[in-house]
């Protein structure tokens, strides 16, 4: 049987853990936590502070953004593409095909992601907190950094809601890294391109990985808001 | 924390005077979504007794309360500070709410946010909080986290942490609502050390009895009117107002709309 074959072989690779399979996993995760971390530094503030600041076209930027969390990632592959190949705006970076520009378009991913959901969680905070903070004379500036710190355990699934995002997509970084081996071939690049030659083995071990991945991140997500949970209520 | 320290409450009431009171409220009325909830109030608070707001439910207590404090703006009239430091009122006020607005922290650090917010140094905060623990009898729950006190403890809490901002006017909005007789009790000692350490407190209850014991002036409100304004000796004995009067003798105020007006409105009505 082919996938029984397949499905061993793919085993063997995993239990190996041979440099060619290491390479790719790893420059995945270095990727997407790269994206992530940046991503968190613009979405957080920014999420929160759309939850306290009242202005006008607030709520038309929540709906904006809400809707960016569910963004075709070829589409924002394809405006980072356009961006900075040779003849877009940020041509001369000559970033292109580089690991740097698959950060750049998972942070565009992420980012809204974060943001919106940051913006959610935070707002019920802020509901609860308003008067109080208000009452002691905290400034909107710093009623978000009290509101990120005291949601920091939700903050954590958000984060992690967009990790998983940054590394399971394919579509934006295959378009702005180009799957080129050794330099931009990351885990999903590497699955669409095996399974097109019928290199089976190497498909299903990175599959099998990247759902691993996906697991223990939200494992992880569970158990600490949980514990979070029980000693903080 | 030696014994002298225990003598001595958390504010010292020789250095205290009137750094932003009297507070005056002139004309003010309150509205939302077109109704009138606060209807052409005036009224002045001075430094030194404890004034309780009594009234019904939806009198306007809390309204009254958080358009002192400045969380709300009046539609109508002004609410001014007329004391020597004017300039920066919210610095001297606190208020404690009628459900404990608990941060996701510890007890301590609930204490030390609000502090490090006014601005007050590390080494001066830790002895304001070990302090103020031990007046309000949390030492033991310091490390606790806040939202897994019980309702009184929160409360309490609530109380220690505007307590600890050295107020000259604490606003209460019912602090003992949602509390048993006993957290009652202890929280109604609470207050009475505020108050003995100088701070001005404006708090609003529906609780006749906790009223008789706390309070030194009364202002009765009822549907957003101020009805009645008297020293408490002279409500408790014998309000002036007809509604004070049934609301003392613990009648339910649900008269027709009619005979809501201020008395002195009525009064005329029946002479023409």
């Amino acid at each position: 049987m082919e996938i029984g074959d397949a499905f061993a072989a793919a085993m063997a690779l995993i239990i190996n853990f041979e440099s060619g399979l290491a390479e790719i996993v790893l420059l995945s995760l270095q990727v997407s936590i790269i994206a992530v971390a940046i991503a968190c530094l613009i979405g957080l503030p920014i999420g929160a502070a759309l939850a306290v600041f009242q202005f006008p076209g607030r709520t038309a930027i929540a709906v904006i953004l809400n809707a960016m969390m569910g963004l075709p990632p070829v589409v924002v592959g394809l405006i980072v593409y356009l961006t900075l190949s040779r003849s877009g705006p940020l041509g001369t970076l000559g970033l292109l095909y580089t690991p740097t520009a698959m950060i750049i378009a998972q942070i565009c991913l992420v980012t809204p992601i974060i943001a919106a959901l940051t913006r959610q969680t935070t707002e019920d905070l802020w509901q609860e907190y308003a008067e109080h903070l208000r009452s002691i004379g905290i400034g909107p500036w710093r009623a978000v950094t009290t509101l990120l710190w005291d949601n920091r355990f939700s903050l954590i699934t958000t984060i992690l809601a967009g990790f998983g995002r940054a590394s399971a997509e394919v579509g934006a970084v295959m378009i702005v890294g180009g799957n080129i081996d050794h330099v931009t071939r990351v885990m999903t690049t590497s699955i669409a391109l095996e399974t097109s030659k019928g290199d089976l083995a190497l498909a299903l071990g990175l599959g099998i990985i990247l759902l691993a991945l996906a697991l223990s991140v939200n494992a992880a997500a569970f158990i600490i808001n949980d514990a979070a949970m029980k000693r903080h209520g | 924390m030696d014994s002298s320290a225990n003598e001595t409450l958390p504010n010292n009431v020789e250095n205290k005077s009137a750094r932003i009171l009297p507070l005056v409220l002139k004309n003010v009325s309150y509205e939302k979504a077109g109704m009138r909830l606060i209807k052409d109030l005036s009224v002045t608070f001075n430094f030194g007794s404890l004034t309780v707001i009594l009234g019904p439910n939806g009198a306007g207590k809390s309204l009254l309360l958080r358009l002192c404090h400045g969380l709300i703006k009046p539609s109508k009239g002004t609410v001014d500070w007329c004391g020597p430091k004017v300039s920066v009122p919210q610095r001297y006020q606190a208020m404690v709410f009628q459900r404990p607005v608990m941060l996701r922290r510890s007890v301590i650090a609930n204490l030390s946010h609000s502090l490090k917010y006014r601005g007050i140094n590390k080494a001066e905060r830790t002895q304001k909080i070990d302090n103020i623990l031990q007046h309000t009898g949390l030492s033991r729950l310091a490390k606790v986290p806040a939202r897994l006190l019980s309702v009184g403890e929160q409360q309490r809490l609530a109380v220690a942490r505007a307590w600890s901002l050295d107020p000259e006017v604490l606003f209460m909005d019912e602090p003992t609502a949602a509390l048993d007789p006993a957290a009652t009790h202890s929280l109604e000692n609470i207050i009475g050390a505020i108050k003995k350490s100088g701070t001005k407190i404006i708090m609003s209850t529906h609780d006749l009895g906790q009223a008789k014991r706390l309070a030194d002036e009364v202002l009765f409100l009822y549907r957003g009117r101020l009805l009645e304004q008297a020293d408490a000796s002279q409500f408790f004995k014998k309000p002036n107002n007809d509604l004070a009067q049934s609301f003392m003798r613990g009648e339910l105020l649900w008269w027709n709309r009619q005979e809501l007006k201020p008395p002195e409105q009525l009064k005329e009505r029946r002479q023409k």
